[in-house]
């Protein structure tokens, strides 16, 4: 089973308005790249110097990837990968 | 006529039209709406704002809607209370509670910015409205939407207390409890938001929604006599709120309502979430996000989004951040209760809480005229206060029994 990679709404144009993917098992960053691969310009927008950009949480089954080992947290089989613009929510 | 220019990622700088959309699609930062002050200065002065109905709208070009205002026509314009007896029992010279405890309808802040959100929701013709929430803010997208006829998707976090809870589903919404905490709701809200074309408040409309929080800061300013205050105290969840009110005095200042702006801006937290706060202190611009775990529940994010902004904006003005424990938040409640007669809910503990102590650290001097944002209703979180508060005494219906109360009362006043 692939691991599954949900696409926020500002990424569906790189994706071809697909807002669910399909990537191999490994870790975060190795996924992200390889997804540049069939979209182009789908790393450009996530990473800036090899690093996950300010504004953008990653999740790994619904644990945010800071809490995890970042970068360099490994996605297995089946596993669920959510990408979310960090502005999103709150007011207080 | 229309003021608003468009929407400009506060990042790089690139423009997009005036939709509902709220992050760059190059570098994912935040969406911001841009105004035509030079325009606004020509026809919003202090006798034309004076001269209109006691609501957060009397600042309407300077809100980001293009027609006429459709929802809140009774929100804003809250008292400006000067808290003398506050005053007196912290020593210091002169204090104000900006007090949105009587928001209309929904008792809490929110009312203004959901009156903004949903003005621009109809404009953009969306007939569901929704939201990822605390308590708060699903009050006020319940109560505001039920007027103005939207079909309304609340979700909140499942542990919210049971008056919380009660407070929305009065109103009728789809109400949604997730199994997961504040955060874990947002998430699932951006992904829901991805799939359904609905005004999800803080989401895809909060460029809009975020605006109305400023109406705080135009208020204060008009209160206090068209003049800006030296210092503001901000509950601080997302960091939104603080980043608005500092953007509000700046904004007067832009057209010209007041000449000058020395305010400096205090963040407020808990202890048990306080990422903005944390990074205040370490000195840094990364915020580190925490699992949250405070009775402040409304100010339990611990992902906060604008905690950037809200750093810059402190930092900027020259003032400040700190963070207080449960217990500090509960003695504070008590005190603005006893002092004040004003009932706040936790995050108004939590502001007053850390005025104290940033007062006890020499941070905010004891002449400065200060102004304490109390955002929500002490009521919509009155389970803390259990077995916290002063005993009740309980009597027959007798003189006799009412008279032996009455020494206990007298005993007690001795002490």
């Amino acid at each position: 089973m692939p691991v599954k990679v949900l696409i926020p709404t500002p990424l569906q144009k790189i994706t071809g308005g697909k807002d669910v993917v399909e990537a191999e098992p490994g870790k975060i960053i190795d996924i992200i790249n390889a997804l540049d691969k069939t979209y182009p310009g789908f790393a450009e927008r996530l990473c800036q110097d090899g690093k996950i950009r300010r504004f953008i949480n990653i999740y790994v089954n619904e644990e945010d990837i800071r809490f995890l080992q970042g970068e360099d947290t490994l996605v297995k089989d089946g596993d669920e990968v959510s990408i979310v613009p960090a502005i999103a929510g709150g007011s207080h | 006529m229309k003021y608003v220019k468009g929407l400009k990622c506060r990042e790089c700088a690139r423009e997009y039209p005036i939709e509902p959309i709220y992050v760059c699609e190059f570098c994912f930062g935040p969406l911001e709406v841009v105004y035509d002050y030079t325009k606004i200065k020509k026809v919003l002065t202090r006798r034309v704002i004076q001269r209109r109905p006691k609501t957060l709208w009397r600042y309407k070009e300077l809100l980001p809607i293009d027609g006429e205002p459709q929802v809140g026509l009774n929100s804003g314009f809250t008292p400006l209370v000067k808290a003398e007896n506050l005053a007196k029992y912290l020593g210091v010279k002169e204090l104000y509670i900006k007090d949105d405890t009587v928001a209309h309808p929904t008792l809490s802040f929110k009312d203004r910015v959901v009156s903004v959100a949903l003005t621009k929701a109809k404009e953009f013709g969306f007939d569901t409205a929704a939201c990822a929430s605390t308590g708060n803010l699903a009050h006020a997208v319940s109560a505001h939407g039920a007027k103005a006829g939207f079909n309304r998707f609340i979700f909140i976090p499942a542990t919210l207390e049971q008056s919380k809870i009660l407070a929305s589903i009065v109103y009728e919404p789809n109400l949604v409890a997730v199994d997961g905490n504040y955060d874990d709701v947002n998430r699932l809200c951006s992904e829901i938001a991805n799939k359904y074309r609905w005004a999800f408040v803080n989401i895809n409309i909060r460029p809009y929604y975020a605006e109305g929080s400023k109406t705080i800061g135009f208020e204060i300013v008009e209160q206090l006599g068209w003049k800006a205050p030296d210092s503001i105290v901000v509950p601080c969840a997302s960091g939104s709120l603080l980043t608005k009110v500092w953007k509000a005095l700046k904004e007067f200042k832009e057209i010209g309502i007041i000449k000058e702006v020395e305010t400096k801006i205090y963040g407020a937290q808990a202890t048990g979430c306080s990422p903005i706060s944390t990074a205040f202190k370490e000195g840094t611009d990364v915020i580190r996000p925490v699992k949250p775990n405070t009775i402040a529940k409304s100010l339990a994010i611990g992902n906060p989004a604008d905690g950037y902004y809200a750093l810059q904006a402190v930092k900027e003005s020259g003032g400040a951040m700190e963070d207080v424990s449960d217990d500090e938040i509960i003695e504070a409640i008590k005190i603005l209760s006893k002092t004040e007669g004003i009932f706040a809910e936790t995050a108004g503990g939590v502001t007053l809480a850390t005025y104290i102590k940033l007062l006890k650290e020499g941070k905010i001097d004891k002449k400065d005229c200060t102004v304490l944002c109390i955002t929500g209703n002490g009521l919509k979180t009155a389970e803390v206060l259990n077995g916290k508060t002063t005993e009740v005494y309980y009597i027959k219906p007798n003189l006799a029994s009412f008279e032996e109360a009455l020494k206990k009362i007298n005993e007690k006043r001795r002490r």
